[in-house]
C-alpha cells in the first residue's frame, strides 16, 4: 500500500500549497501578535488617539500588503538560492534579470496600447502574455549571462565569479539604459493604464466594521506567484531534470559520474531562476507602475536578504524568508510612524530589511531553516 | 577476450603536479584487474583519467580500441564505464531510491531501470530496508553498498571501484569483496583500486603496482602475491 506522501496530487499540489499557506498565515499571525503587543506597550506614549484601536484598524490591510510583496520577494529569492545551491556563489546580476523582465512586460503592454488593441483585449490575457514574454526573455538572458560571465570562471576562486556578477549587473543596467535611450529616449518605463486591476474586491468580515479591501492586482500577484512556486516544486522534486539539479547541487563530480551533463544542468538552473525572476518583474511592475534601469537593485537586494534569512541554498527557506521580509517591511512602513508619534516614517522601512540581513549574518548565518540544499553529509 | 580498456603511456597533471608519468595498462573483457600502491601513487588519478574527470595531456585512453581520451565524463558514462569514486560520492540529501535512480540517469528504458533496481536489492537486501532514507543517514558500509549498487544501475561494461574497503569493519570488507567476485562471475569486468593489497590480489586475475605515477610491476595476481618486493612493501610480510 502506498502512503499518502507518495500520492502525486498530495506531493505536488496539496503539500506545497499547504506549506505556502502555513508560512503566509504563520508569519502574519506572529508579526501581528508582536505588533499588537508593542501597541499595548507604546499606548501610554500616544495620547491623541487609542493606539491599540488604530493598530487593529489597519492591521488586515497591512498584512495583505506584506503578503503580496512577500510573494514577489520569494519568487525573486528562489533565483538567488537555486544558483547558490548549484554553484555556491551569489548571482548579483539576478536583480537586473528581474528588472529586464519587468521592463519587457511593460513594453509589451505599451506596444498593445500603441497599436490600439490594449483597450479591447482581455485584460488577463494581456497580463499573461506580458508574464510569458518576460519569462522567456529573462530566462534566456540568464542563460546567456551564465555562458558569458560565469562559465569561463568555473575553476576560479569563489570571489572571482562574484566580482564578475557585480560587473554583469552594472553592464546590464547600462545596456538597458542604452536600449531605452536609443528607442524611446525615456528611462522611465510607465505601466499603461488598462483594465480594472486598481479596483478593490470588498470582503465583508464578520465582526469588522469596514469590509476587507483586496486590490485585484494583489490577488493576481499572489496567484501567479503561488502558481510559479508550485510549478517549481514539481520541477525540482518530481522530474528527472529536478533530481539532476539536486544531484549537481549536492556533489558535482559524482553527478558527472552518473552521466549527468553538469554544464547543461547549470544552464537549466539559470534558465529556471531567470524565468522566475522575469515573472516576478512583471508582478512587481504591476505594483510599482513605473520602472527604470535601476529599479532592480532594491528589490533584488531585498530578495537576496530573504534568501539569506531563509537559509541560502534552501528553496523552502527562500519562500519563508520572502514572506517574512515582505511582511516585516509592510509592518515597519505602516506602524513606525504611528508608534513613534511621527518621529520615524515609512521611509525607514528599508533600514528594517537590511538590519535583518546584518542580524541574520551575525547570529544565524545558516538562516531560519538552517541548512543548504547542497549540504554535504 | 579482447582488450576492453587500454591506457597507453598516459600523462596526467593536477595543475603543475605531474601525477601520472606514462602509465600503460589494459583490462581484458571479463577480468578483475587491480591497481595497488601507496598513497599518492596515482591509483585514483588513473581512474579519474579514464572517466574523464581529468584529461590526459599525453597518451591515450582507449575503450574497445576507440579513443576516449578527451571525451567528457557524462559521455564516457554513456559508453558503459561505471566509476564508484573514492569516498563513495553518495548524494546525502537524495533517498536511497533516488540515489539508485541517478545511477541509471543515462538509461531511458523504464522497465530496464525497474529490473536493475530489483537486481540491486537482491544483491543488497539492506538497501531495500533503507529505500526511503536519505543517503547521508546511512552507515559507512551501507553507503558503500549504495555506491556499488548505484554503479550497477548503469549495467556497465566495466566497473571501476576506488577503495571500496576504505573505512569499513573487517566483516563488511569480506562482504564487499564477495560481492565484487560475484559480480565478476556474472560477467562484469572490474578495475579495482585498493590499499588492502592482500584482499585485492586474492580476487584479481592480474595486478599492477603503481609507484609515484608509473607502473613499477605487473603480473598475474597470484605471482604478485608471492613477489618479494610486493610482500615487503604492500603486504607487510618481512
Amino acid at each position: 500500500m502506498k502512503s499518502i506522501t507518495e500520492n502525486p496530487v498530495y506531493k505536488f499540489l496539496l503539500f506545497p500549497i499547504g506549506q505556502i499557506l502555513i508560512f503566509a498565515l504563520g508569519a502574519s499571525v506572529v508579526l501581528s501578535l508582536v505588533t499588537v503587543l508593542l501597541a499595548f506597550i507604546f499606548k501610554f506614549n500616544v495620547t491623541d488617539f487609542d493606539l491599540v484601536e488604530r493598530t487593529m484598524l489597519i492591521l488586515p490591510q497591512v498584512v495583505i500588503n506584506g503578503v503580496t510583496i512577500g510573494f514577489v520577494y520569494a519568487t525573486i529569492a528562489l533565483g538567488y538560492t537555486m544558483v547558490y545551491g548549484v554553484l555556491e556563489f551569489i548571482n548579483f546580476s539576478h536583480s537586473e534579470i528581474f528588472m529586464v523582465g519587468g521592463i519587457v512586460g511593460i513594453q509589451l503592454m505599451a506596444y498593445f496600447e500603441h497599436i490600439g488593441t490594449l483597450a479591447t483585449m482581455n485584460e488577463y490575457l494581456v497580463i499573461a502574455l506580458a508574464i510569458i514574454l518576460a519569462m522567456v526573455v529573462s530566462g534566456s538572458l540568464a542563460v546567456v549571462v551564465e555562458r558569458l560571465a560565469y562559465k569561463p570562471l568555473r575553476g576560479a576562486p569563489k570571489l572571482v565569479p562574484l566580482i564578475s556578477a557585480i560587473g554583469m549587473s552594472f553592464f546590464l543596467q547600462d545596456i538597458v539604459r542604452l536600449i531605452l535611450s536609443l528607442t524611446t529616449g525615456e528611462f522611465n518605463v510607465i505601466l499603461p493604464k488598462f483594465g480594472t486591476f486598481d479596483e478593490f474586491w470588498k470582503l465583508a468580515v464578520p465582526g469588522m466594521e469596514d469590509p476587507l479591501r483586496i486590490q485585484i492586482k494583489s490577488a493576481i500577484m499572489v496567484g501567479v506567484a503561488v502558481l510559479m512556486l508550485v510549478g517549481l516544486n514539481y520541477l525540482v522534486n518530481g522530474t528527472k531534470v529536478g533530481k539532476a539539479i539536486r544531484a549537481v547541487a549536492q556533489d558535482r563530480p559524482s553527478a558527472s559520474l552518473m552521466g549527468i551533463n553538469v554544464n547543461q544542468i547549470i544552464s537549466i538552473t539559470f534558465l529556471v531562476g531567470g524565468t522566475l525572476g522575469g515573472a516576478a518583474g512583471v508582478l512587481f511592475a504591476l505594483k510599482a507602475t513605473k520602472l527604470d534601469p535601476f529599479s532592480g537593485f532594491f528589490p533584488g537586494l531585498k530578495a537576496f536578504t530573504s534568501a539569506v534569512l531563509g537559509g541560502i541554498g534552501n528553496l523552502t527557506g527562500a519562500l519563508l524568508g520572502g514572506l517574512v521580509l515582505g511582511l516585516l517591511e509592510s509592518f515597519a512602513a505602516s506602524y513606525l510612524g504611528i508608534f513613534t508619534n511621527g518621529a520615524f516614517g515609512a521611509e525607514y522601512k528599508d533600514i528594517f530589511a537590511f538590519a535583518i540581513l546584518i542580524l541574520v549574518l551575525i547570529f544565524r548565518p545558516s538562516g531560519l531553516l538552517g541548512q543548504t540544499v547542497g549540504q554535504k553529509a | 577476450m579482447g582488450k576492453l580498456l587500454e591506457l597507453t603511456n598516459v600523462h596526467s597533471y593536477y595543475g603543475h603536479i605531474h601525477a601520472l608519468k606514462g602509465v600503460s595498462l589494459y583490462v581484458n573483457e571479463g577480468e578483475i584487474v587491480t591497481l595497488i600502491g601507496s598513497n599518492g601513487a596515482g591509483k585514483s588519478t588513473s581512474l579519474r583519467t579514464i572517466s574523464g574527470i581529468i584529461h590526459a595531456r599525453e597518451g591515450k585512453v582507449l575503450l574497445d580500441g576507440k579513443d576516449i581520451t578527451h571525451a567528457e565524463p557524462h559521455n564516457i558514462v554513456r559508453m558503459g564505464i561505471g566509476h564508484v569514486p573514492e569516498g563513495r560520492g553518495i548524494f546525502p540529501k537524495l533517498t536511497v531510491q533516488e540515489n539508485l535512480e541517478m545511477g541509471a540517469f543515462t538509461v531511458n528504458d523504464q522497465k530496464a531501470i525497474k529490473d536493475r533496481l530489483q537486481l540491486v536489492f537482491e544483491m543488497f537486501p539492506r538497501l531495500k530496508e533503507r529505500i526511503s532514507q536519505y543517503g547521508g543517514t546511512l552507515s559507512g558500509g551501507e553507503q558503500q553498498m549504495l555506491a556499488i549498487g548505484r554503479g550497477l544501475m548503469l549495467n556497465p561494461r566495466i566497473l571501476m571501484l576506488d577503495e571500496p574497503s576504505m573505512g569499513l569493519a573487517p566483516v563488511l570488507v569480506d562482504l564487499i569483496f564477495d560481492i565484487i567476485k560475484k559480480l565478476n562471475e556474472q560477467g562484469v569486468t572490474i578495475l579495482l583500486v585498493e590499499q588492502n593489497a592482500l584482499m585485492a590480489l586474492s580476487i584479481a586475475n592480474r595486478g599492477y603496482v603503481l609507484q609515484t605515477g608509473s607502473i613499477a610491476l605487473t603480473d598475474d595476481a597470484a605471482k604478485l602475491k608471492k613477489n618479494e618486493m610486493v610482500q615487503k612493501t604492500y603486504l607487510g610480510i618481512e
